[in-house]
């Protein structure tokens, strides 16, 4: 177990800073995936294994997709030659030493309270029944924000609207589409 | 291991994070740099979770709250940019000072 | 059922059977292999087709890596390797017979997360040699991989929707009564199609067609290429086995034993795969990922609605 946490523990550091100093585009965004998935090892290391899997399902395929953006969007995506490309570089280290530093000393003098209860047996059923009872209030609003932000996002990153597949009155009896589709529209 | 040991593991993430967050120029990076912050908040809930109250299922549903935001942060990061990046080709967040005041 | 079921004792494996495991899923791929070899083989006349796995994994481990310029060495060898080493992980959940390797409480949860690292493995061979063509196939298989990845998953949950449980033994155990193929068909039948899509099989293997002189694989040789088509075959074969005891009642069935069963059923999962590669054409990806958006995750929606109905009426928690 403590052997276990180490290694996690520092595997998510390192590939963290990994994020920062590898000049590959492709190859950041592998680093970040590898510090999640040692997060989630830690995760798996309390007993959170529903949570724990769910973080490597949803970041492996977030960090792919984020891989296809880099290189959309960043110049010298294959990192071929070094590059830096900051702002403030000595404000911001100034500031995340000084956060580091004081989350450190919080977390090391203040006095925290005793465990006091137990783990659920079945930790994974315990999450269903809060989500489903409890905390409805919660999912309900996760599920309502992860609809508004499905058509944000669509809205926001469209190239070409409805007036352009179907005319200025909306009446064309064909989309006019790039591409067609396996659906026959 | 202990509530400490993660604690500032979590920590660490957080100001690499922010480090990222700040000085990176590029808005993917600037992106990646909330991702690892956030998965230092991830940690951080679970150890809280498992050393402080167990019993209990709170930290399992920040848990949940917390990779829903990063789902959220990351669709709509990626439509701004594209967004952006279609009107006016900045691909850096010092061309989208308009609003600095 | 308010209390989370108790756990029976003895429902995994031995351990050594994780060192086993490998073996068995290589086996068992290289007998998909040799019969799609001899398939082919008769398909064009010849007789044979046996040897052809053999000579295959004769010729590429002699063979020579190819170096291209500006690689990106980490990521290309990474991609080849973490297919293989995926595909042994999603099998630990399978019941080999009666029992699994692992009996993870989570396990269809498992064995998609570990499925879905072969996105990452493709996307890196793809972009790992620099190369137009390997990257097209990377990029055309996260394509692939987004559009099938909900509706695997939607198919997969039902399954467990209708055991009322993630745990693979207890899916199995639900279908005492009725096996799930009967139960949720439209589920089972979707299952079947994305699994070829995710193993980038049968008609969904633009990633590595020939319109790209191989596509993510196109500059692989070697044991990098060993790897990554081995790994391939492997998790096309793990992912027919899963088919197994979520759908078609596990090791369930008169005289013969439970792992006999288990063999029968997979064999007979992926001859059906073997088959269909043959008679459904390669349709151009755009085509079939607006086919799974527009018809296969509105199918499983309204799929698991149904079962979630059915659970529900059955009095279930």
């Amino acid at each position: 177990m403590t052997v276990a946490f180490w290694v996690l523990a520092a595997a998510a550091v390192v590939f963290g800073f990994g994020v920062f100093r590898l000049n590959s585009m492709a190859q950041v965004t592998f680093s970040l995936l590898a510090s999640f998935v040692a997060v989630a090892g830690l995760v798996l290391l309390l007993g959170l294994s529903y949570l724990g899997v769910v973080i490597v399902l949803m970041m492996v395929i977030e960090m792919v997709i984020m891989a296809v953006f880099m290189i959309m969007y960043m110049m010298n995506p294959a990192g071929l030659m070094p590059m830096a490309m900051y702002h403030n570089k000595p404000g911001a280290m100034a500031i995340s030493v000084g956060t580091f530093v004081l989350l450190a000393t919080g977390i090391l003098l203040v006095d925290w309270p005793r465990r006091t209860g137990a783990p659920a047996p079945d930790l994974t059923f315990a999450l269903g029944r809060s989500l489903m009872g409890e905390q409805m209030l919660t999912m309900m609003t996760l599920g309502i924000t992860l609809f508004a932000t499905i058509v944000a996002s669509v809205v926001l990153a469209t190239g070409r609207g409805r007036y352009d597949r179907l005319g200025d009155d909306l009446d064309a009896p064909r989309a006019d589409d790039p591409l067609g589709g396996g659906v026959g529209r | 291991m202990t509530l400490q040991l993660f604690l500032l593991t979590a920590a660490g993430l957080f100001a690499i994070g922010l480090y990222g967050a700040l000085s990176q120029q590029s808005i993917v990076m600037l992106m990646m740099g909330l991702e690892l912050m956030l998965n230092g908040v991830i940690l951080a809930a679970a150890a809280c979770w498992y050393f402080l109250a167990p019993g209990g299922t709170e930290g399992q549903v920040l848990i949940v709250v917390v990779v829903t935001a990063m789902a959220v942060e990351m669709a709509a990061g990626f439509a701004v940019a594209t967004a952006i990046y279609r009107a006016r080709q900045v691909d850096m967040t010092d061309g989208a000072a308009d609003l600095k005041g | 059922m308010n209390e989370p079921m108790p756990i029976p004792a003895q429902v995994t494996l031995p351990w050594w059977w994780a060192l086993l495991l490998p073996l068995v899923l290589i086996a068992a791929a290289w007998a998909v292999t040799a019969f799609d070899a001899v398939v082919t083989a008769r398909t064009t006349g010849r007789r044979g087709g046996f040897a052809v796995p053999a000579r295959e994994v004769a010729r590429l481990l002699v063979g020579q890596r190819r170096r291209t310029v500006a690689a990106d060495p980490v990521l290309w060898r990474a991609g080849s390797a973490v297919l293989p080493v995926a595909a042994v992980l999603a099998a630990v959940v399978i019941p080999l017979g009666a029992r699994p390797v692992a009996d993870l409480g989570i396990g269809v949860v498992w064995f998609n997360a570990v499925e879905v690292l072969a996105w990452a493995a493709v996307w890196m061979a793809g972009w790992g040699p620099n190369s137009v063509l390997s990257l097209v196939g990377g990029y055309r298989f996260v394509a692939q991989g987004l559009a099938y990845e909900l509706p695997h998953m939607f198919a997969i949950i039902t399954a467990a929707l209708g055991a009322q449980s993630l745990r693979v033994t207890d899916i199995v155990a639900a279908q005492h009564d009725l096996w799930f193929v009967l139960l949720m068909p439209v589920a089972f039948v979707v299952f079947l199609i994305s699994t070829a899509a995710m193993a980038f099989w049968g008609p969904f293997d633009a990633p590595v067609a020939a319109d790209l002189a191989g596509g993510a694989a196109a500059e692989l040789s070697g044991a990098d290429r060993l790897l990554f088509s081995g790994g391939r075959w492997m998790l096309l074969t793990t992912a027919a086995a899963m088919a197994v005891p979520l759908f078609l009642g596990g090791g369930a069935g008169p005289l013969l034993p439970e792992w006999a069963w288990v063999v029968v059923k997979t064999a007979a999962v992926l001859a059906v795969m073997v088959w269909a590669r043959r008679r459904v054409p390669r349709i151009r990806m755009d085509r079939w990922t607006e086919i799974s958006w527009m018809v296969l995750v509105p199918l499983t929606l309204a799929q698991a609605l149904v079962v979630s109905i059915v659970v529900l009426a059955q009095g279930g928690l």
